[in-house]
Protein backbone atom coordinates (compact mmCIF):
# COMPACT_ATOMS: atom_id res chain seq x y z
CA UNK A 1 0.00 0.00 0.00
CA UNK A 2 1.57 3.27 -1.09
CA UNK A 3 0.17 5.24 1.89
CA UNK A 4 2.02 3.13 4.44
CA UNK A 5 5.00 4.97 5.95
CA UNK A 6 8.30 4.63 4.09
CA UNK A 7 11.08 4.67 6.69
CA UNK A 8 14.86 4.23 6.63
CA UNK A 9 16.41 2.75 9.76
CA UNK A 10 20.01 2.91 10.99
CA UNK A 11 21.52 0.48 13.51
CA UNK A 12 25.03 0.77 15.01
CA UNK A 13 24.65 -0.50 18.58
CA UNK A 14 27.37 -3.13 18.26
CA UNK A 15 29.50 -4.40 15.38
CA UNK A 16 27.02 -4.33 12.47
CA UNK A 17 26.42 -1.18 10.45
CA UNK A 18 22.83 -1.79 9.38
CA UNK A 19 20.63 0.32 7.13
CA UNK A 20 17.16 -0.92 6.23
CA UNK A 21 14.20 0.46 4.35
CA UNK A 22 10.62 -0.63 4.99
CA UNK A 23 7.18 0.45 3.85
CA UNK A 24 4.80 -0.25 6.71
CA UNK A 25 5.37 -3.92 7.44
CA UNK A 26 7.01 -4.67 4.10
CA UNK A 27 10.78 -5.13 3.90
CA UNK A 28 12.31 -3.25 0.95
CA UNK A 29 16.02 -3.36 1.80
CA UNK A 30 18.34 -4.73 4.48
CA UNK A 31 21.94 -3.63 3.92
CA UNK A 32 24.50 -4.67 6.52
CA UNK A 33 28.26 -4.10 6.74
CA UNK A 34 29.86 -6.08 9.53
CA UNK A 35 33.19 -5.56 11.26
CA UNK A 36 32.99 -9.02 12.84
CA UNK A 37 36.17 -10.20 11.08
CA UNK A 38 38.15 -7.37 12.65
CA UNK A 39 36.98 -8.47 16.11
CA UNK A 40 37.45 -12.20 15.62
CA UNK A 41 41.10 -12.24 16.65
CA UNK A 42 40.24 -10.52 19.94
CA UNK A 43 37.52 -13.03 20.75
CA UNK A 44 34.96 -10.30 21.21
CA UNK A 45 33.73 -6.96 20.00
CA UNK A 46 36.26 -4.16 20.51
CA UNK A 47 34.19 -0.97 20.87
CA UNK A 48 36.71 1.39 19.27
CA UNK A 49 37.21 -0.93 16.29
CA UNK A 50 33.44 -1.13 15.84
CA UNK A 51 33.01 2.65 16.02
CA UNK A 52 35.73 3.27 13.43
CA UNK A 53 34.14 0.73 11.12
CA UNK A 54 30.69 2.33 11.47
CA UNK A 55 32.04 5.72 10.37
CA UNK A 56 33.65 4.17 7.28
CA UNK A 57 30.69 2.02 6.32
CA UNK A 58 27.76 4.34 6.95
CA UNK A 59 27.46 6.38 3.74
CA UNK A 60 28.05 3.41 1.38
CA UNK A 61 25.56 1.31 3.36
CA UNK A 62 22.85 4.01 3.19
CA UNK A 63 23.48 4.25 -0.56
CA UNK A 64 23.22 0.50 -0.97
CA UNK A 65 19.98 0.28 1.03
CA UNK A 66 18.27 2.99 -1.03
CA UNK A 67 19.34 1.35 -4.30
CA UNK A 68 18.20 -2.07 -3.09
CA UNK A 69 14.83 -0.59 -2.05
CA UNK A 70 14.49 1.30 -5.31
CA UNK A 71 13.31 4.42 -3.55
CA UNK A 72 14.55 7.99 -3.43
CA UNK A 73 15.59 9.57 -0.14
CA UNK A 74 13.14 12.39 -0.89
CA UNK A 75 10.20 10.00 -0.63
CA UNK A 76 11.02 8.82 2.90
CA UNK A 77 8.49 9.61 5.63
CA UNK A 78 11.00 9.39 8.43
CA UNK A 79 14.45 8.32 9.59
CA UNK A 80 14.73 5.93 12.53
CA UNK A 81 17.87 5.13 14.47
CA UNK A 82 18.87 2.97 17.42
CA UNK A 83 19.28 5.43 20.31
CA UNK A 84 20.20 2.61 22.75
CA UNK A 85 20.96 0.39 24.49
CA UNK A 86 24.37 -0.60 23.11
CA UNK A 87 28.01 0.49 22.96
CA UNK A 88 28.01 4.25 23.59
CA UNK A 89 30.59 5.25 20.99
CA UNK A 90 29.13 2.96 18.34
CA UNK A 91 25.58 4.19 18.93
CA UNK A 92 26.75 7.79 18.61
CA UNK A 93 27.98 7.24 15.04
CA UNK A 94 24.55 6.02 13.94
CA UNK A 95 22.70 8.73 15.84
CA UNK A 96 24.93 11.41 14.27
CA UNK A 97 24.29 10.02 10.80
CA UNK A 98 20.54 9.70 11.31
CA UNK A 99 20.19 13.20 12.68
CA UNK A 100 22.19 14.73 9.83
CA UNK A 101 20.26 12.73 7.24
CA UNK A 102 16.84 13.57 8.67
CA UNK A 103 17.76 17.24 9.06
CA UNK A 104 19.19 17.55 5.55
CA UNK A 105 16.16 15.84 4.01
CA UNK A 106 13.64 17.68 6.18
CA UNK A 107 12.21 14.44 7.60
CA UNK A 108 11.17 13.54 11.15
CA UNK A 109 13.69 11.64 13.28
CA UNK A 110 12.81 8.70 15.52
CA UNK A 111 15.33 7.53 18.10
CA UNK A 112 14.17 4.01 18.96
CA UNK A 113 15.02 1.20 21.37
CA UNK A 114 17.21 -1.62 20.08
CA UNK A 115 15.34 -4.34 21.99
CA UNK A 116 11.90 -3.17 20.86
CA UNK A 117 13.28 -3.18 17.30
CA UNK A 118 14.33 -6.83 17.68
CA UNK A 119 10.69 -7.63 18.49
CA UNK A 120 9.13 -5.36 15.87
CA UNK A 121 11.19 -6.81 13.01
CA UNK A 122 8.93 -9.85 13.01
CA UNK A 123 6.22 -7.69 11.42
CA UNK A 124 8.30 -7.80 8.23
CA UNK A 125 8.12 -11.59 8.27
CA UNK A 126 4.76 -12.53 9.74
CA UNK A 127 2.66 -9.36 9.55
CA UNK A 128 1.40 -7.15 12.40
CA UNK A 129 2.49 -8.25 15.87
CA UNK A 130 -0.23 -9.88 17.91
CA UNK A 131 -1.04 -7.79 20.97
CA UNK A 132 0.14 -8.88 23.42
CA UNK A 133 3.26 -10.73 22.31
CA UNK A 134 5.83 -12.43 24.54
CA UNK A 135 9.35 -12.02 23.18
CA UNK A 136 12.48 -13.98 23.96
CA UNK A 137 15.52 -11.99 22.83
CA UNK A 138 18.76 -13.94 22.81
CA UNK A 139 22.09 -12.84 21.37
CA UNK A 140 25.65 -12.07 22.38
CA UNK A 141 24.29 -8.99 24.12
CA UNK A 142 20.82 -9.90 25.26
CA UNK A 143 18.92 -12.63 27.03
CA UNK A 144 15.60 -11.20 28.01
CA UNK A 145 12.00 -12.10 28.20
CA UNK A 146 9.77 -9.14 27.33
CA UNK A 147 6.04 -8.66 27.16
CA UNK A 148 4.58 -6.06 24.83
CA UNK A 149 0.99 -5.00 24.28
CA UNK A 150 1.97 -2.14 21.94
CA UNK A 151 5.50 -2.13 20.58
CA UNK A 152 5.53 1.69 20.28
CA UNK A 153 4.51 2.38 23.86
CA UNK A 154 4.43 -0.63 26.15
CA UNK A 155 7.30 -3.06 26.56
CA UNK A 156 7.80 -4.57 29.99
CA UNK A 157 10.68 -6.73 31.21
CA UNK A 158 9.64 -10.12 32.58
CA UNK A 159 13.11 -11.59 33.04
CA UNK A 160 16.72 -11.24 31.97
CA UNK A 161 20.09 -12.86 32.43
CA UNK A 162 21.69 -12.20 35.78
CA UNK A 163 25.21 -12.75 34.38
CA UNK A 164 26.24 -13.71 30.82
CA UNK A 165 24.10 -13.36 27.72
CA UNK A 166 23.23 -16.63 25.99
CA UNK A 167 25.30 -15.79 22.89
CA UNK A 168 28.22 -14.87 25.10
CA UNK A 169 28.18 -18.37 26.58
CA UNK A 170 28.32 -19.82 23.05
CA UNK A 171 31.30 -17.58 22.24
CA UNK A 172 33.16 -18.55 25.40
CA UNK A 173 32.63 -22.28 25.00
CA UNK A 174 33.68 -22.05 21.34
CA UNK A 175 36.86 -20.35 22.53
CA UNK A 176 37.56 -23.11 25.07
CA UNK A 177 37.04 -25.66 22.27
CA UNK A 178 39.30 -23.61 19.95
CA UNK A 179 36.50 -23.18 17.42
CA UNK A 180 36.92 -19.42 16.87
CA UNK A 181 34.57 -16.45 17.10
CA UNK A 182 31.61 -16.05 16.87
CA UNK A 183 30.75 -19.31 18.60
CA UNK A 184 27.04 -19.70 17.87
CA UNK A 185 27.04 -21.01 14.28
CA UNK A 186 29.99 -23.36 14.73
CA UNK A 187 28.65 -24.95 17.92
CA UNK A 188 25.27 -25.37 16.21
CA UNK A 189 27.05 -27.18 13.36
CA UNK A 190 29.04 -29.58 15.57
CA UNK A 191 26.02 -30.17 17.80
CA UNK A 192 24.04 -31.61 14.90
CA UNK A 193 26.41 -34.59 14.89
CA UNK A 194 26.58 -34.90 18.66
CA UNK A 195 24.45 -36.41 21.41
CA UNK A 196 22.62 -33.76 23.49
CA UNK A 197 22.26 -36.23 26.36
CA UNK A 198 25.90 -37.34 26.37
CA UNK A 199 26.88 -35.05 29.26
CA UNK A 200 24.49 -33.73 31.92
CA UNK A 201 25.39 -30.04 32.15
CA UNK A 202 23.56 -27.89 34.73
CA UNK A 203 20.40 -25.90 33.96
CA UNK A 204 20.85 -22.49 35.60
CA UNK A 205 18.16 -20.89 37.77
CA UNK A 206 15.69 -23.73 37.39
CA UNK A 207 15.26 -24.60 41.05
CA UNK A 208 11.86 -24.18 42.73
CA UNK A 209 13.00 -21.05 44.60
CA UNK A 210 14.79 -19.44 41.63
CA UNK A 211 13.25 -16.48 39.82
CA UNK A 212 10.92 -17.96 37.22
CA UNK A 213 11.89 -15.84 34.22
CA UNK A 214 15.53 -14.88 34.85
CA UNK A 215 18.47 -16.66 33.26
CA UNK A 216 21.99 -17.52 34.31
CA UNK A 217 24.62 -19.00 32.00
CA UNK A 218 27.76 -18.33 33.98
CA UNK A 219 27.57 -21.55 36.02
CA UNK A 220 26.95 -23.60 32.88
CA UNK A 221 29.89 -21.97 31.16
CA UNK A 222 32.18 -22.82 34.07
CA UNK A 223 30.89 -26.39 34.26
CA UNK A 224 31.51 -26.99 30.55
CA UNK A 225 34.98 -25.45 30.69
CA UNK A 226 35.90 -27.58 33.74
CA UNK A 227 34.64 -30.73 32.02
CA UNK A 228 36.75 -30.00 28.95
CA UNK A 229 39.83 -29.19 31.01
CA UNK A 230 39.45 -32.41 33.01
CA UNK A 231 39.38 -34.42 29.77
CA UNK A 232 42.50 -32.64 28.52
CA UNK A 233 44.27 -33.09 31.86
CA UNK A 234 43.54 -36.83 31.67
CA UNK A 235 45.10 -36.89 28.22
CA UNK A 236 41.80 -37.89 26.63
CA UNK A 237 40.39 -36.50 23.42
CA UNK A 238 37.60 -33.95 23.89
CA UNK A 239 34.42 -35.12 22.12
CA UNK A 240 33.70 -31.75 20.49
CA UNK A 241 30.41 -32.85 18.94
CA UNK A 242 28.94 -34.26 22.16
CA UNK A 243 30.17 -31.32 24.24
CA UNK A 244 28.63 -28.90 21.72
CA UNK A 245 25.32 -30.75 21.62
CA UNK A 246 25.07 -31.17 25.41
CA UNK A 247 26.03 -27.56 26.12
CA UNK A 248 23.65 -26.23 23.49
CA UNK A 249 20.85 -28.39 24.86
CA UNK A 250 21.38 -26.98 28.35
CA UNK A 251 21.06 -23.43 27.00
CA UNK A 252 18.03 -23.89 24.77
CA UNK A 253 16.24 -26.14 27.27
CA UNK A 254 16.23 -23.35 29.86
CA UNK A 255 15.41 -20.62 27.33
CA UNK A 256 12.40 -22.37 25.85
CA UNK A 257 11.14 -23.77 29.15
CA UNK A 258 11.07 -20.30 30.75
CA UNK A 259 9.62 -18.58 27.68
CA UNK A 260 6.75 -21.05 27.40
CA UNK A 261 6.11 -20.85 31.12
CA UNK A 262 5.93 -17.04 30.94
CA UNK A 263 3.38 -17.28 28.11
CA UNK A 264 1.23 -19.69 30.10
CA UNK A 265 1.47 -17.68 33.35
CA UNK A 266 0.55 -14.44 31.61
CA UNK A 267 -2.11 -15.86 29.34
CA UNK A 268 -0.24 -14.92 26.17
CA UNK A 269 -0.65 -17.17 23.15
CA UNK A 270 2.11 -15.76 20.90
CA UNK A 271 5.85 -16.11 21.43
CA UNK A 272 8.41 -14.42 19.21
CA UNK A 273 12.11 -15.22 19.37
CA UNK A 274 14.69 -12.72 18.13
CA UNK A 275 18.38 -11.89 18.44
CA UNK A 276 21.34 -13.67 16.90
CA UNK A 277 20.89 -16.88 18.91
CA UNK A 278 17.42 -17.25 17.33
CA UNK A 279 19.34 -18.53 14.30
CA UNK A 280 20.28 -21.60 16.35
CA UNK A 281 18.60 -24.61 14.76
CA UNK A 282 18.08 -26.51 18.01
CA UNK A 283 16.52 -23.47 19.72
CA UNK A 284 14.05 -23.15 16.86
CA UNK A 285 13.18 -26.85 16.87
CA UNK A 286 12.72 -27.15 20.63
CA UNK A 287 10.74 -23.91 20.84
CA UNK A 288 8.46 -25.16 18.07
CA UNK A 289 7.93 -28.47 19.84
CA UNK A 290 7.17 -26.92 23.23
CA UNK A 291 4.97 -24.14 21.84
CA UNK A 292 2.91 -26.65 19.91
CA UNK A 293 2.44 -28.74 23.03
CA UNK A 294 1.29 -25.65 24.94
CA UNK A 295 -0.98 -24.24 22.22
CA UNK A 296 1.25 -21.21 21.64
CA UNK A 297 1.92 -19.72 18.18
CA UNK A 298 5.66 -19.34 17.64
CA UNK A 299 7.01 -16.54 15.43
CA UNK A 300 10.71 -16.51 14.57
CA UNK A 301 11.96 -14.25 11.77
CA UNK A 302 14.51 -15.55 9.28
CA UNK A 303 18.08 -15.55 10.70
CA UNK A 304 19.20 -12.43 8.83
CA UNK A 305 16.43 -10.42 10.49
CA UNK A 306 17.25 -11.88 13.92
CA UNK A 307 20.79 -10.57 14.05
CA UNK A 308 21.33 -6.81 14.39
CA UNK A 309 20.21 -4.99 11.24
CA UNK A 310 18.74 -1.71 10.05
CA UNK A 311 15.47 -3.20 8.84
CA UNK A 312 14.35 -3.87 12.41
CA UNK A 313 14.96 -0.22 13.28
CA UNK A 314 13.05 0.88 10.18
CA UNK A 315 10.21 -1.51 11.10
CA UNK A 316 9.82 0.10 14.52
CA UNK A 317 10.21 3.58 13.01
CA UNK A 318 7.41 2.85 10.54
CA UNK A 319 5.21 1.75 13.42
CA UNK A 320 6.03 5.01 15.25
CA UNK A 321 4.92 6.97 12.17
CA UNK A 322 1.81 4.82 11.67
CA UNK A 323 0.74 5.32 15.29
CA UNK A 324 1.53 9.04 15.31
CA UNK A 325 4.21 8.87 17.97
CA UNK A 326 6.17 12.06 18.63
CA UNK A 327 9.40 12.48 16.69
CA UNK A 328 12.72 12.95 18.53
CA UNK A 329 14.42 16.31 18.96
CA UNK A 330 17.58 17.40 17.10
CA UNK A 331 19.57 17.11 20.32
CA UNK A 332 18.78 13.37 20.53
CA UNK A 333 21.77 11.62 22.04
CA UNK A 334 22.87 8.02 22.25
CA UNK A 335 21.90 6.35 25.54
CA UNK A 336 23.97 3.22 26.12
CA UNK A 337 21.60 2.09 28.88
CA UNK A 338 18.26 3.20 27.43
CA UNK A 339 15.66 1.29 29.49
CA UNK A 340 13.75 -1.41 27.66
CA UNK A 341 10.57 0.27 28.88
CA UNK A 342 11.26 3.24 26.55
CA UNK A 343 10.46 2.00 23.02
CA UNK A 344 11.51 5.38 21.65
CA UNK A 345 12.88 8.76 22.72
CA UNK A 346 10.16 11.33 22.01
CA UNK A 347 11.03 15.00 21.78
CA UNK A 348 10.33 17.15 24.80
CA UNK A 349 8.25 19.63 22.81
CA UNK A 350 5.50 17.09 22.34
CA UNK A 351 3.94 15.36 25.32
CA UNK A 352 4.31 11.60 25.13
CA UNK A 353 1.11 10.17 23.67
CA UNK A 354 -0.45 7.72 26.10
CA UNK A 355 -3.20 5.77 24.47
CA UNK A 356 -3.07 2.54 26.33
CA UNK A 357 -5.83 0.86 24.42
CA UNK A 358 -4.30 -2.37 25.60
CA UNK A 359 -3.87 -1.33 29.18
CA UNK A 360 -2.95 -4.59 30.80
CA UNK A 361 -3.01 -5.86 34.31
CA UNK A 362 -0.06 -7.98 35.28
CA UNK A 363 -2.20 -11.04 35.85
CA UNK A 364 -4.42 -11.57 32.87
CA UNK A 365 -3.99 -9.94 29.52
CA UNK A 366 -7.16 -11.19 27.98
CA UNK A 367 -9.81 -10.38 30.55
CA UNK B 1 30.05 29.61 -2.61
CA UNK B 2 28.42 28.76 0.70
CA UNK B 3 30.47 26.59 3.02
CA UNK B 4 29.18 24.97 6.20
CA UNK B 5 32.15 24.25 8.46
CA UNK B 6 32.09 22.19 11.63
CA UNK B 7 34.62 20.75 14.06
CA UNK B 8 34.13 18.41 17.02
CA UNK B 9 37.69 17.10 17.37
CA UNK B 10 38.33 19.01 20.60
CA UNK B 11 36.09 20.02 23.53
CA UNK B 12 34.69 22.78 21.27
CA UNK B 13 31.54 22.11 19.26
CA UNK B 14 31.88 24.74 16.58
CA UNK B 15 29.90 25.55 13.42
CA UNK B 16 30.19 28.38 10.88
CA UNK B 17 28.81 29.50 7.53
CA UNK B 18 31.12 31.17 5.01
CA UNK B 19 29.89 32.76 1.80
CA UNK B 20 33.28 32.76 0.05
CA UNK B 21 34.13 36.23 1.29
CA UNK B 22 33.20 36.29 4.93
CA UNK B 23 31.95 34.24 7.84
CA UNK B 24 28.25 35.08 7.95
CA UNK B 25 27.24 33.16 11.07
CA UNK B 26 28.95 31.01 13.67
CA UNK B 27 28.48 29.20 16.96
CA UNK B 28 31.00 27.77 19.43
CA UNK B 29 30.30 25.89 22.64
CA UNK B 30 32.90 24.21 24.82
CA UNK B 31 31.57 21.00 26.37
CA UNK B 32 33.67 17.87 25.97
CA UNK B 33 30.87 15.49 26.88
CA UNK B 34 27.92 16.52 24.74
CA UNK B 35 29.16 16.74 21.15
CA UNK B 36 26.43 14.41 19.96
CA UNK B 37 23.68 16.52 21.48
CA UNK B 38 25.03 19.98 20.68
CA UNK B 39 26.15 19.76 17.07
CA UNK B 40 22.89 19.58 15.12
CA UNK B 41 21.06 22.27 17.12
CA UNK B 42 24.14 24.46 16.53
CA UNK B 43 23.91 23.88 12.77
CA UNK B 44 20.22 24.74 12.93
CA UNK B 45 20.94 27.94 14.89
CA UNK B 46 23.69 29.10 12.55
CA UNK B 47 21.48 28.57 9.49
CA UNK B 48 18.59 30.40 11.18
CA UNK B 49 20.89 33.30 12.03
CA UNK B 50 21.92 33.56 8.39
CA UNK B 51 18.30 33.05 7.28
CA UNK B 52 19.37 30.18 5.05
CA UNK B 53 18.37 26.57 4.61
CA UNK B 54 20.85 23.74 4.61
CA UNK B 55 20.19 23.00 0.92
CA UNK B 56 21.72 26.37 0.01
CA UNK B 57 25.12 25.04 1.09
CA UNK B 58 27.57 24.23 -1.74
CA UNK B 59 30.23 22.43 0.32
CA UNK B 60 30.90 21.03 3.78
CA UNK B 61 34.18 21.58 5.64
CA UNK B 62 34.93 19.19 8.50
CA UNK B 63 37.73 19.25 11.04
CA UNK B 64 39.46 15.86 10.75
CA UNK B 65 41.32 16.07 14.03
CA UNK B 66 43.51 14.80 15.48
CA UNK B 67 41.24 14.53 18.50
CA UNK B 68 39.64 12.15 20.97
CA UNK B 69 37.78 9.70 18.77
CA UNK B 70 34.22 9.69 20.00
CA UNK B 71 33.73 13.43 19.63
CA UNK B 72 35.71 13.58 16.40
CA UNK B 73 33.41 11.03 14.77
CA UNK B 74 30.28 13.07 15.58
CA UNK B 75 31.45 15.88 13.32
CA UNK B 76 32.81 13.66 10.56
CA UNK B 77 29.70 11.46 10.45
CA UNK B 78 27.49 14.54 10.36
CA UNK B 79 29.57 16.10 7.57
CA UNK B 80 29.63 12.87 5.53
CA UNK B 81 25.88 12.43 5.80
CA UNK B 82 25.16 16.07 4.90
CA UNK B 83 27.35 15.54 1.85
CA UNK B 84 25.38 12.44 0.89
CA UNK B 85 21.96 14.02 1.40
CA UNK B 86 22.78 17.30 -0.32
CA UNK B 87 25.05 15.91 -3.03
CA UNK B 88 27.80 18.40 -2.23
CA UNK B 89 31.53 17.82 -1.64
CA UNK B 90 32.88 17.30 1.88
CA UNK B 91 36.35 18.75 2.51
CA UNK B 92 38.64 17.76 5.35
CA UNK B 93 40.81 20.28 7.17
CA UNK B 94 43.29 19.39 9.90
CA UNK B 95 41.95 20.80 13.17
CA UNK B 96 45.42 21.99 14.17
CA UNK B 97 45.58 23.99 10.90
CA UNK B 98 42.38 25.77 11.91
CA UNK B 99 43.93 26.78 15.22
CA UNK B 100 47.12 27.87 13.44
CA UNK B 101 45.11 30.02 11.02
CA UNK B 102 43.26 31.68 13.90
CA UNK B 103 46.58 32.36 15.68
CA UNK B 104 47.44 34.76 12.85
CA UNK B 105 51.22 34.58 13.33
CA UNK B 106 53.93 35.31 10.76
CA UNK B 107 56.66 33.52 12.71
CA UNK B 108 57.40 29.87 13.66
CA UNK B 109 55.15 28.50 16.39
CA UNK B 110 53.51 25.34 17.72
CA UNK B 111 49.88 24.25 17.93
CA UNK B 112 48.98 21.75 20.65
CA UNK B 113 45.59 20.39 21.70
CA UNK B 114 44.73 18.16 24.64
CA UNK B 115 45.00 14.48 23.71
CA UNK B 116 44.08 13.37 27.28
CA UNK B 117 46.11 10.58 28.93
CA UNK B 118 48.72 13.29 29.69
CA UNK B 119 49.54 13.71 25.99
CA UNK B 120 49.08 16.43 23.39
CA UNK B 121 48.28 16.41 19.69
CA UNK B 122 50.69 18.85 18.13
CA UNK B 123 52.46 20.17 15.01
CA UNK B 124 54.99 22.90 14.18
CA UNK B 125 54.23 25.77 11.81
CA UNK B 126 56.44 28.24 9.89
CA UNK B 127 53.55 30.71 9.93
CA UNK B 128 49.75 30.59 10.23
CA UNK B 129 49.30 28.97 6.82
CA UNK B 130 52.32 26.68 6.64
CA UNK B 131 52.56 23.46 8.65
CA UNK B 132 56.09 22.00 8.93
CA UNK B 133 55.40 18.62 10.59
CA UNK B 134 52.73 15.93 10.46
CA UNK B 135 50.33 16.02 13.39
CA UNK B 136 51.63 13.77 16.17
CA UNK B 137 50.65 12.65 19.66
CA UNK B 138 53.24 12.79 22.42
CA UNK B 139 53.89 13.45 26.08
CA UNK B 140 54.75 17.14 26.52
CA UNK B 141 58.05 16.35 28.27
CA UNK B 142 59.16 14.20 25.31
CA UNK B 143 58.85 17.07 22.79
CA UNK B 144 60.22 19.84 24.99
CA UNK B 145 63.37 20.16 22.88
CA UNK B 146 61.47 20.29 19.58
CA UNK B 147 59.23 23.14 20.75
CA UNK B 148 61.76 25.02 22.91
CA UNK B 149 61.58 28.78 22.59
CA UNK B 150 58.56 28.75 20.27
CA UNK B 151 55.28 30.49 20.95
CA UNK B 152 52.40 28.02 21.19
CA UNK B 153 48.62 28.11 20.91
CA UNK B 154 45.81 25.72 21.82
CA UNK B 155 44.45 24.11 24.98
CA UNK B 156 47.25 21.52 24.97
CA UNK B 157 49.88 24.24 25.12
CA UNK B 158 48.04 26.17 27.83
CA UNK B 159 47.67 22.98 29.86
CA UNK B 160 51.43 22.28 30.03
CA UNK B 161 53.24 25.58 30.71
CA UNK B 162 56.37 23.61 31.66
CA UNK B 163 56.79 22.54 28.04
CA UNK B 164 55.07 25.56 26.46
CA UNK B 165 56.06 28.61 28.56
CA UNK B 166 55.07 30.96 25.72
CA UNK B 167 51.54 29.53 25.30
CA UNK B 168 48.74 31.94 24.52
CA UNK B 169 45.30 32.24 22.86
CA UNK B 170 43.47 30.99 20.90
CA UNK B 171 42.68 28.13 23.24
CA UNK B 172 39.98 26.45 21.13
CA UNK B 173 39.53 25.87 17.42
CA UNK B 174 36.72 27.77 15.71
CA UNK B 175 34.77 26.61 12.67
CA UNK B 176 34.95 30.23 11.51
CA UNK B 177 38.73 29.90 11.15
CA UNK B 178 38.37 26.48 9.57
CA UNK B 179 35.88 27.85 7.02
CA UNK B 180 38.04 30.88 6.21
CA UNK B 181 41.09 28.69 5.69
CA UNK B 182 39.14 26.28 3.48
CA UNK B 183 37.58 29.13 1.46
CA UNK B 184 41.05 30.62 0.90
CA UNK B 185 42.48 27.27 -0.24
CA UNK B 186 39.54 26.43 -2.48
CA UNK B 187 39.67 29.90 -4.07
CA UNK B 188 43.36 29.28 -4.78
CA UNK B 189 42.42 26.05 -6.56
CA UNK B 190 43.94 23.86 -3.88
CA UNK B 191 42.59 20.34 -3.28
CA UNK B 192 41.51 19.65 0.27
CA UNK B 193 41.92 16.16 1.71
CA UNK B 194 39.03 13.71 2.09
CA UNK B 195 37.30 13.96 5.45
CA UNK B 196 39.05 10.95 6.99
CA UNK B 197 39.72 11.03 10.74
CA UNK B 198 43.25 11.54 12.06
CA UNK B 199 43.18 9.15 14.99
CA UNK B 200 46.99 8.89 15.41
CA UNK B 201 46.51 6.14 17.96
CA UNK B 202 45.64 2.53 17.37
CA UNK B 203 42.39 1.43 18.97
CA UNK B 204 42.66 -0.03 22.46
CA UNK B 205 42.13 -3.63 21.50
CA UNK B 206 40.67 -4.47 24.86
CA UNK B 207 37.55 -6.58 24.83
CA UNK B 208 35.69 -5.23 27.83
CA UNK B 209 34.37 -7.69 30.37
CA UNK B 210 30.82 -8.64 29.41
CA UNK B 211 31.60 -7.12 26.07
CA UNK B 212 28.26 -7.36 24.34
CA UNK B 213 26.01 -7.11 27.34
CA UNK B 214 23.59 -4.28 26.72
CA UNK B 215 20.52 -5.70 28.40
CA UNK B 216 19.44 -3.30 31.13
CA UNK B 217 19.41 -4.75 34.63
ZN1 LIG C 1 20.74 -6.88 19.23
Amino acid sequence: MPDEPLVLGIETSCDETGVGVVRGTTLLADAVASSVDEHARFGGVVPEVASRAHLEAMVPTIDRALKEAGVSARDLDGIAVTAGPGLAGALLVGVSAAKAYAYALGKPLYGVNHLASHICVDQLEHGPLPEPTMALLVSGGHSSLLLSSDITSDVRPMGATIDDAAGEAFDKIARVLNLGFPGGPVIDRYAREGDPDAIAFPRGLTGPRDPAYDFSFSGLKTAVARWIEAKRAAGEEVPVRDVSASFQEAVVDVLTRKAVRACKDQGVDHLMIGGGVAANSRLRALAQERCEAAGIRLRVPRPKLCTDNGAMVAALGAEMVARNRAASDWDLSADSSLPVTDPHVPGRGHPHVHDHVHEVSKENLYS
Amino acid sequence: MLLLALDTATPAVTVALHDGTDVIASSSQVDARRHGELLLPAVDRVLAEARLRLDAVTGIVAGIGPGPYTGLRVGLMTADTFGLALGVPVHGVCTLDGLAYAADLEQPFVVATDARRKEVYWARYADSRTRLTDPAVDRPADIAEQVAGLPAVGAGALLYPGTFPKAHEPEHVSAAALASLAAEKLAAGEELPAPRPLYLRRPDAQVPKNYKVVTPK
